[in-house]
C-alpha cells in the first residue's frame, strides 16, 4: 500500500476497527430486537372452517402435488342421513355407493351403513385431494360436518402458504402450533 | 323415511343459497346400538427437530466455507460443499427455509406485533450476516443454494461491462425495498413467491414460475450469478456487511506480483484492478460531474419518492382487503353475471362494504407512506451510485472486492504466488 504513510496508517487502522465493532453492535441490537419477538409460540397454517367457502383452490394450489389440505368430518356435527348432500350428486340415481352417483372426483368418502336409517361417512385421506366439492354439498344443504383443514403430518409449513395467497376467503391464518387444529364443532 | 329425506333435499335445493354457513339442518341421531361417535384425528404438526439441524448446518456450512476460502484456499473444496449445501437445503429441505426469505418474516415481525417469528428464522437471518463481518461473503459462495445452482451451470461467462454494474444492482435494492415494504404491510412474502430455483427443488411450480426458473437457469450459463449480482436482496444486504469484514478473501496468500492473470477468473467482476492516476483534465471533470452529482441528489430523491408516490396505488393491490375491497366496489357499481369467489365468501362473512373500505383505506395509507419512502430511498441510492463511479479510488494491486467477492475461490488458481504457495505446503508435508 504505497499511498499508505506510516503517519495516517494507525488513524485509517483505527477508523476501520470502529467501524467493524459498530457495525458489530448494530448487528447484535438487531438480532437481539428480532430474537425478542421470537419467543411467542411457534405457529402453523390452518383453515378457519366458518370462512371457508370450499372453493377448491386448496387442491390445485399446494406446494405438495398431493395438498396439505384434506376434509376432515366433524362426526359430532353429522346428522348420519341416508340422503348425504356431501356424499351424493344433486338428484342421485340412486342411493347406492355406485360411482355415478357419489360427489367426490376421488371416491374417498367411505359409506357404511349404522342402522336404520343412519349411514356414517368417513374420509379416506389417501385419496382426498382437499377440493371441498363435499364441504359445498355438506354446507348447503346438511349440517356442515365436513369441512377442510391443513394436516399437519403433510403440511411442510411453508413461509408464505401459497394456498393462503390464493385463498379467495382469507379464510388461512397461522395458530399457535400447540393447538394446530380448527374443528368445527368445537369452534 | 328415506322418501320424506328426499322430498326435503329437492325443498332445500330450491330453497337454499349456496352459503357455506352451517346450519344444524338434522339433528345429529341418538343410536340405539353401540355406536361411539369417532372423534377425527388429528395428527400434530412436524416437530422442530428438522428446524433445529437445519440451523446448525448453516452454522456448519457457513465455517468451513470461510475456513476452504481464507486459509485453507482450495476452489475444489468449496465447489463441493456448494453442492453439498445445493443437495441440503435445496434438494432435500426443498428451499426453505433460507435467509433471502427470513427477509420477509424478519421486516413483519417488525411492523406486526402479532406475529411470532421462529427463533430458527431469526438465526438463519443473522447468522450469514455475522460471518460476513467476519469473513467476508462466504455464505453467498458455499452455503446458499440459489447461489450454487447458479455457480455449478456457470459455462461461458460473459463479462458485463463494469459500467452496467452498479445500475443492475439497484434493481436487487429496489427488490429489496419492496419486498420489506410488502411483507411489513402483511400483503405478502414476495422473496418466497419469487424464488427463482425453488420450481427445481420442489419439482412443482405454476408454469409462470417454471418459466421463469428456466430463464434464470438459461442466463446463469453466461452471465454469473445473475440472481445473486442484480436481484437477490439478501446479497444486497451481505455486501454492505462484507465492506467492513475484519478478514477478506484475497487473490494472493502472498505478495501481488501485478501479473494480469487473475484479471479475467472472476466471473462476477469483483476483482479490482491497480489503477492509474488519473490525468490532471480528467480530475477537473470529476470534480465539476461531482459536484453536479451532488446538486442532482435531493431532486433524485424528490423525484423518486414522488414515482413511489404514485405507484402506492398499484403497490396496495397485493393486499387482499385492498384487493377485495376493488372487487366489490366493482360488484356494486355493476351487476356482475357470475360473481366471483371472492365475492361470495365476502357476502357469507356478513361483513359490511363500509367495514371492509375503512380497513382497505388503512392499508392504502400504509402503502402511500411506505412507497413514498422507498421512491425516496432508491433515488438516494441512485444519487450514490452516480457519485459513487465519479470518484477516483487508488489500488495499487489487484484485490477482491469486499462487497462483491462470494468467495467462490476462482482466483486462487490464476494467482502464481498461490501454486507456490501451494507446492510449498505440499513439499513440507511430511511423507512427500
Amino acid at each position: 500500500m504505497s499511498n499508505e504513510t506510516p503517519d495516517n496508517l494507525p488513524r485509517r487502522l483505527f477508523l476501520r476497527e470502529g467501524l467493524w465493532a459498530a457495525a458489530l453492535a448494530a448487528l447484535g441490537v438487531a438480532a437481539a430486537a428480532v430474537l425478542a419477538k421470537s419467543r411467542k409460540p411457534k405457529k402453523v397454517w390452518q383453515i378457519h372452517p366458518l370462512k371457508c367457502i370450499g372453493c377448491g383452490r386448496c387442491a390445485t394450489h399446494c406446494v405438495l402435488s398431493d395438498s396439505a389440505v384434506k376434509c376432515v368430518h366433524a362426526y359430532a356435527m353429522c346428522g348420519y342421513c341416508d340422503l348425504c348432500t356431501g356424499y351424493f350428486i344433486p338428484e342421485p340415481k340412486d342411493l347406492t355407493t355406485a360411482a355415478e352417483n357419489q360427489l367426490c372426483p376421488t371416491g374417498a368418502i367411505r359409506r357404511t351403513f349404522i342402522e336404520d336409517p343412519y349411514f356414517e361417512y368417513t374420509i379416506d385421506e389417501a385419496l382426498c385431494n382437499g377440493c371441498g366439492k363435499c364441504i359445498k354439498g355438506c354446507s348447503a344443504f346438511g349440517n356442515g360436518s365436513l369441512f377442510l383443514q391443513v394436516r399437519h403430518d403433510r403440511c411442510v409449513n411453508c413461509n408464505e402458504c401459497a394456498i393462503a395467497a390464493a385463498c379467495p376467503s382469507q379464510a388461512f391464518r397461522r395458530v399457535p402450533a400447540d393447538k394446530p387444529y380448527l374443528l368445527k364443532d368445537q369452534l | 323415511m328415506s322418501g320424506l329425506r328426499r322430498l326435503l333435499f329437492v325443498l332445500l335445493w330450491m330453497t337454499v343459497s349456496a352459503s357455506a354457513v352451517s346450519v344444524q339442518r338434522f339433528p345429529p341421531p341418538e343410536f340405539e346400538n353401540e355406536y361411539i361417535i369417532p372423534t377425527p384425528v388429528t395428527p400434530p404438526p412436524r416437530s422442530m427437530t428438522m428446524e433445529i439441524v437445519d440451523t446448525a448446518v448453516l452454522a456448519a456450512a457457513l465455517a468451513l466455507g470461510s475456513w476452504l476460502a481464507l486459509k485453507k484456499r482450495s476452489r475444489k473444496g468449496i465447489v463441493l460443499l456448494s453442492a453439498a449445501c445445493l443437495a441440503y437445503f435445496g434438494f432435500w429441505r426443498k428451499g426453505c427455509i433460507c435467509p433471502i426469505g427470513a427477509i420477509g418474516n424478519v421486516s413483519l415481525a417488525l411492523f406486526d406485533a402479532d406475529y411470532a417469528i421462529p427463533w430458527t428464522v431469526t438465526a438463519f437471518f443473522f447468522l450469514p450476516m455475522i460471518f460476513t463481518l467476519f469473513f467476508g461473503r462466504s455464505f453467498c459462495g458455499s452455503a446458499c443454494p440459489l447461489g450454487a445452482v447458479q455457480d455449478l451451470v456457470l459455462l461461458r461467462p460473459v463479462r458485463i461491462p463494469e459500467w452496467m454494474e452498479a445500475p443492475l444492482r439497484l434493481l436487487a435494492w429496489l427488490y429489496l425495498s419492496l419486498a420489506v415494504l410488502f411483507a411489513a404491510t402483511a400483503s405478502a412474502f414476495v422473496i418466497c413467491r419469487y424464488d427463482p430455483f425453488v420450481a427445481f427443488f420442489r419439482f412443482s411450480a405454476n408454469p409462470a414460475l417454471w418459466v421463469m426458473s428456466f430463464a434464470m437457469l438459461v442466463i446463469s450459463i453466461l452471465v454469473g450469478r445473475p440472481y445473486c449480482r442484480f436481484l437477490c436482496p439478501y446479497g444486497v444486504i451481505l455486501r454492505q456487511i462484507g465492506r467492513f469484514s475484519k478478514f477478506r478473501v484475497t487473490i494472493t496468500p502472498d505478495e501481488c506480483i501485478r501479473c494480469r492473470l487473475c484479471e479475467n477468473s472472476c466471473p462476477f467482476g469483483a476483482i479490482d484492478r491497480p489503477t492509474v492516476e488519473w490525468p490532471r483534465t480528467e480530475y477537473a471533470r470529476g470534480r465539476r460531474r461531482l459536484l453536479l452529482f451532488f446538486g442532482l441528489l435531493p431532486v433524485l430523491i424528490a423525484g423518486a419518492a414522488a414515482l413511489g408516490y404514485a405507484a402506492g396505488p398499484k403497490l396496495a393491490m397485493t393486499h387482499p382487503d385492498v384487493r377485495l375491497a376493488k372487487l366489490v366496489a366493482l360488484e356494486q357499481s355493476q351487476a356482475m353475471k357470475e360473481p366471483p369467489d371472492e365475492i361470495k365468501a365476502f357476502r357469507t362473512t356478513g361483513q359490511t362494504a363500509e367495514a371492509l373500505y375503512r380497513e382497505a383505506d388503512r392499508k392504502q395509507r400504509q402503502f402511500a407512506v411506505g412507497s413514498t419512502l422507498v421512491g425516496g430511498w432508491m433515488g438516494l441510492l441512485a444519487g450514490v451510485t452516480l457519485i459513487q463511479n465519479s470518484i477516483f479510488w487508488r489500488r495499487s494491486d489487484y484485490e477482491a472486492r469486499r462487497s462483491g467477492c462470494v468467495a467462490c475461490g476462482r482466483c486462487f488458481n490464476a494467482c502464481p504466488p498461490h501454486r507456490q504457495w501451494l507446492k510449498n505446503k505440499q513439499d513440507k508435508t511430511p511423507g512427500k
